[in-house]
């Protein structure tokens, strides 16, 4: 797909951007592959890269799949920068929420645990069973 | 850039002068449902400036109820379960409904269009909608006092939110929904409209700060409301149905949902004090007859303040379970707040200094703006600190520091701007001398409230308890007595501001002085603001303006402006 | 968006969808566009919150994502991935129609995007129903059903297990009988034929598995309400299409509804291998 195809306004088109047929279907074509491969991989042990190996994995192809969507499906390709620079913001503070949280949730882990380890008849009823 | 020499402002003057008497925004069409249905960007920002001020009211009996009830130990006039009620709708309908919708959405509405010298917002439609939904949450919030109430203070913290037997719970939690879009659809405006309304002229560095500030808070609104939106969608299904995700009894966490809370709260005093900076950066370069000091410095400010404010959230859970690691973090990320803040701060008392000072009650409110935010910012700097917080922590200090700043912070400057745009929205003056003794009882009664309750937070009195040892009799007291105070004062404003509607002398086009947008156009303003938008200059050069005293407002000089100088 | 009706124009005027606050088509287009591109920030952030407490507990227990994930069905999650897909690209199509005014391709472009929403939501309904009978839920209704389910009761004795008993409360001076205990082993859960995923987890001992039904139904059922409502507004776009409201010279409503679509679409994609492929 040559980016020179999709057309910018012109006058008789005066606004937006022409994102021919055959740019839209070979984007599904990747996105479908893509999602042949992210299922693909689970067939397999990626234990090498730790416990959760799969999941960073799985985040790649997402992330490019979400890519393809965006930049051509949305044109935001062809779009004003001011708009991916939305769509990047919104991302990273997701990010900027999900890391910090995530860094003081592992790190009190152990605080829960003392905790239960006090009292656990108590403390700890999911742990209570017959 | 191409020198563009306009004569504009004489002859815009006299046409504003001449459009007073006739067709303006306000006569332009009559009837109730002219106004509830309109999609006119300044009847919207006076249906929520008169809304707002309701909600305020209501907000404010909540107070006096609580504050009469703290006049004495243990039972005064009210049980402790009706206390509890007292104090979270006081605090939810003031956060939710006052405050945070209160610069933004009610003067903003009114001035941000006419400042960029656009017609309307870019969605005329969108921003009745968001009127709409702030109506919403209101009545859902006031079904909850119907429905039982709440007690979990404002910030409906679990496990205690999802197992009390208030009803009012899930009402008010949809109400926090549906004003969240509410906020978030007048920020997508605000934004949209400066991007792509400004005139041709209007270069970013020709905005007034109070559009840079407003830029700044709608920056905020769109990156964090939405996460407050799924925090109260998520405890409303916990509440309901039980989810689990931040019940600890279903092995969820509630630490967590601090986490949630707080990522939108704390953006969400930025949200509250960014359009009061902005007011005041106005009111202050007005009022000095002075350029503004450091126009890019206040302008980027407002920005590193919105980008900052997402980093420090953890500062309200140092007690709460949260790490040791992410504490430290915090905490030193907190101190990154007070510069940008600092910045500001020291460039109004610059503009100030060598200025011609003039006390109007615009400028006294924002003059106890200046004096309140810094002991509100600074004992904010007493709260950041770790240890100083463990022993401060749900103690009065924290209640009085954030009145500092939302009370004497926000809405001193808000009503710093009713004053200021008061004459463009009504057409009317109101009367000089009870707005200054008004100054008075509020500024007064202000800081008698809250400054005792400082030396009570740091003597250990706990935030939200209905009784107290005697020794804090007295203290509480004084607060008493200074709420009261600060009632006097607000109903001395209500009263002049109502009696100018109908007996004050008639508003020049611009009153003040003031060299922006807005004080072009007539007072009221037409219905569509401009016939061609005003070529935009320097919004702090006030040179050429000089007061004609026939007409009791200022009109500019012969000099032609340059249109391109931008502000230094 | 409200903007996008062309009412306000007056009669005459050269563009008839310019509304008089705006100088050009192309300025009104591109504020429109940045105006749907916020929301769009705004909805990735709401669901922003959503991964957050996906990523808190996955980080912190992984044994129960490992235990539950093997409850849903890998196979109907690819297909129904597939199908947004599909729908994402016949959305685009029906933009690109739309400017081409081409309005017989953009109805059918429409009605097969509407096609493919109602098909993932028939799907999302038929794992939802499997679910429901097996007590697979969130928090406080998570009962497994273990006799219920077709495949477990076999599958347990084949194991030599014996049927967990019944939830029963914890002991305690407190009232806790509102606490659940998860089962040992779980139903067999909503397999399609032909998935080899092991039967039972290599870890019984897991605790709190209703935390991953918890995050499963919040995280698919904020999505399955977008999905809903992505579809009304597919189908106002659709009979506005019939009434031939949309040529080249006017198609914003084609275009941000499609945005909006992508977006749903971008956040399955991410829903798919989080929920459905861990390993």
């Amino acid at each position: 797909m040559s980016p020179s195809e999709p057309t910018r306004p012109t006058a008789a088109h005066p606004v937006g951007h022409h994102v021919p047929l055959r740019v839209l279907a070979a984007t599904l074509a990747a996105l479908l592959v893509l999602t042949f491969i992210t299922v693909a991989v689970t067939w397999f042990s990626w234990s090498d890269f730790g416990r959760a190996g799969n999941i960073w994995i799985a985040l790649v192809i997402a992330t490019l799949k979400a890519a393809l969507v965006a930049l051509y499906f949305m044109h935001l390709r062809y779009d004003r920068p001011f708009n991916a620079v939305v769509l990047i913001s919104a991302l990273l503070f997701v990010m900027l929420f999900c890391a910090l949280t995530l860094m003081d949730a592992r790190a009190y882990q152990p605080d829960i645990q003392a905790y239960r380890d006090v009292d656990p008849a108590h403390y700890a009823p999911d742990l209570q069973r017959p | 850039m191409k020198a563009v020499v306009s004569t504009f402002p004489r002859s815009h003057v006299a046409a504003a002068e001449a459009g007073a008497a006739g067709d303006n925004y306000l006569t332009h069409a009559h009837g109730i449902r002219s106004w509830l249905f309109t999609i006119d960007h300044k009847r919207i920002g006076v249906m929520y400036l008169v809304s707002i001020l309701a909600a305020f009211l209501l907000g404010g009996i909540f107070a006096i109820l609580v504050r009469t009830e703290l006049l004495t130990p243990g039972p005064t006039i009210v049980s402790a379960d009706n206390y509890n009620r007292f104090f979270t709708l006081h605090g939810a309908i003031m956060v939710f409904l006052v405050i945070i919708p209160g610069i933004p959405a009610a003067l903003g509405n009114f001035v941000l269009p006419i400042m960029l010298g656009a017609k309307d917002l870019a969605f005329p439609r969108l921003n009745l909608f968001s009127y709409h939904l702030w109506v919403l949450g209101a009545l859902l919030a006031v079904l909850a006092i119907v429905t039982g109430s709440v007690d979990t203070g404002w910030t409906f913290y679990v496990p205690y939110a999802t197992t009390t037997g208030m009803g009012g719970v899930v009402p008010v939690l949809l109400g926090a929904f549906v004003l969240g879009f509410s906020s978030i659809f007048t920020g997508l405006n605000f934004i949209v409209t400066i991007h792509k309304l400004r005139p041709p002229g209007m270069t970013w560095f020709r905005l007034p700060l109070f559009l840079w500030a407003l830029y700044a808070t709608a920056v905020i609104q769109i990156l964090a409301t939405p996460v407050l939106g799924v925090t109260v969608l998520l405890l409303i299904v916990e509440r309901v149905l039980g989810l689990g995700i931040f019940q600890p009894g279903l092995g969820g966490d509630p630490v967590l949902y601090q986490h949630f809370f707080w990522f939108y709260s704390h953006p969400a005093v930025y949200i509250m004090i960014l359009p009061a900076m902005g007011i005041v950066s106005e009111i202050v370069s007005v009022f000095s007859r002075k350029h503004i000091f450091g126009y890019h410095f206040i302008a980027f400010s407002s920005i590193a303040i919105a980008l900052f404010g997402f980093f420090v959230w953890g500062h309200h859970m140092f007690v709460s379970g949260q790490s040791n690691l992410v504490t430290t973090i915090f905490s030193l990320l907190t101190y990154s707040v007070s510069i940008p803040s600092a910045v500001k701060v020291f460039n109004w008392l610059a503009t100030m200094h060598g200025g011609s000072i003039s006390l109007r009650t615009p400028m006294l409110y924002t003059l106890a703006f200046i004096f309140i935010f810094g002991i509100g910012g600074l004992t904010g700097l007493f709260l950041g600190a770790l240890a100083a917080n463990v022993h401060l922590h749900d103690t009065y200090f924290v209640v009085a520091h954030f009145h500092y700043v939302m009370m004497g912070g926000t809405l001193i400057a808000m009503i710093a701007g009713i004053h200021y745009w008061w004459p463009k929205m009504t057409g009317r003056m109101y009367s000089e001398r009870l707005g200054q003794l008004s100054f008075a009882a509020v500024f007064l009664g202000f800081n008698l409230t809250f400054f005792p309750q400082f030396i009570m937070g740091s003597h250990g009195m706990p935030r939200r308890y209905y009784n107290y040892p005697p020794q804090f009799e007295f203290l509480h007291q004084l607060s008493t007595v200074g709420s009261y105070l600060m009632t006097v004062g607000f109903v001395l404003i209500a009263v002049y501001l109502l009696h100018s509607l109908f007996a004050g002398r008639r508003a020049p086009a611009n009153p003040w002085g003031g060299a922006t947008l807005e004080w072009h156009c007539a007072s009221p303003p037409p219905a569509h603001n401009f016939d061609e938008p005003p070529p935009a200059g320097d919004p702090y050069d006030f040179n050429d303006l000089e007061y004609d005293a026939r007409i009791g407002g200022y009109v500019y000089g012969t000099r032609p402006v340059a249109a391109d100088s931008e502000p230094t | 968006m409200s903007t996008s009706r062309p009412a306000d124009s007056s009669a005459g005027a050269p563009a008839p969808h310019l509304q008089h606050h705006f100088t050009s088509p192309a300025q009104q287009f591109e504020s429109v566009v940045l105006g749907m591109w916020l929301f769009l920030a705004t909805e990735i952030l709401l669901f922003g919150g959503l991964f957050c407490a996906y990523a808190v507990y996955r980080a912190n227990h992984p044994e129960i994502f490992e235990y539950a994930h093997v409850y849903l069905s890998k196979s109907l999650g690819a297909v129904n991935t597939a199908i947004l897909l599909v729908s994402s690209f016949t959305m685009a199509s029906a933009v690109w129609a739309a400017q081409q005014s081409r309005a017989r391709l953009l109805r059918i472009m429409l009605a097969l995007t509407i096609a493919c929403g109602l098909g993932f939501l028939g799907i999302k309904y038929v794992e939802y129903k499997h679910k429901w009978h097996e007590g697979l839920l969130w928090g406080k209704l998570y009962r497994p059903q273990h006799e219920a389910a077709p495949f477990s009761a076999h599958h347990a004795f084949e194991h030599g297990q014996t049927p967990p008993a019944a939830p029963t409360s914890a002991p305690g001076d407190t009232d806790v009988s509102w606490v659940f205990t998860p089962g040992d082993t779980g139903p067999r859960g909503l397999l399609a034929p032909g998935d080899t995923t092991p039967l039972v987890s290599p870890e019984p001992k897991v605790h709190n598995v209703q935390l991953f039904f918890g995050v499963y139904f919040a995280l698919t059922g904020l999505h399955a309400v977008h999905v809903l409502a992505g579809l009304v507004l597919l189908g106002w776009t659709l009979w506005r299409a019939a009434l031939g409201h949309f040529s080249a010279a006017y198609f914003t409503p084609v275009a941000m509804v499609g945005l909006y679509w992508h977006v749903v679409d971008l956040i399955w994609i991410y829903l798919f291998p989080l929920l459905y492929l861990i390993h």
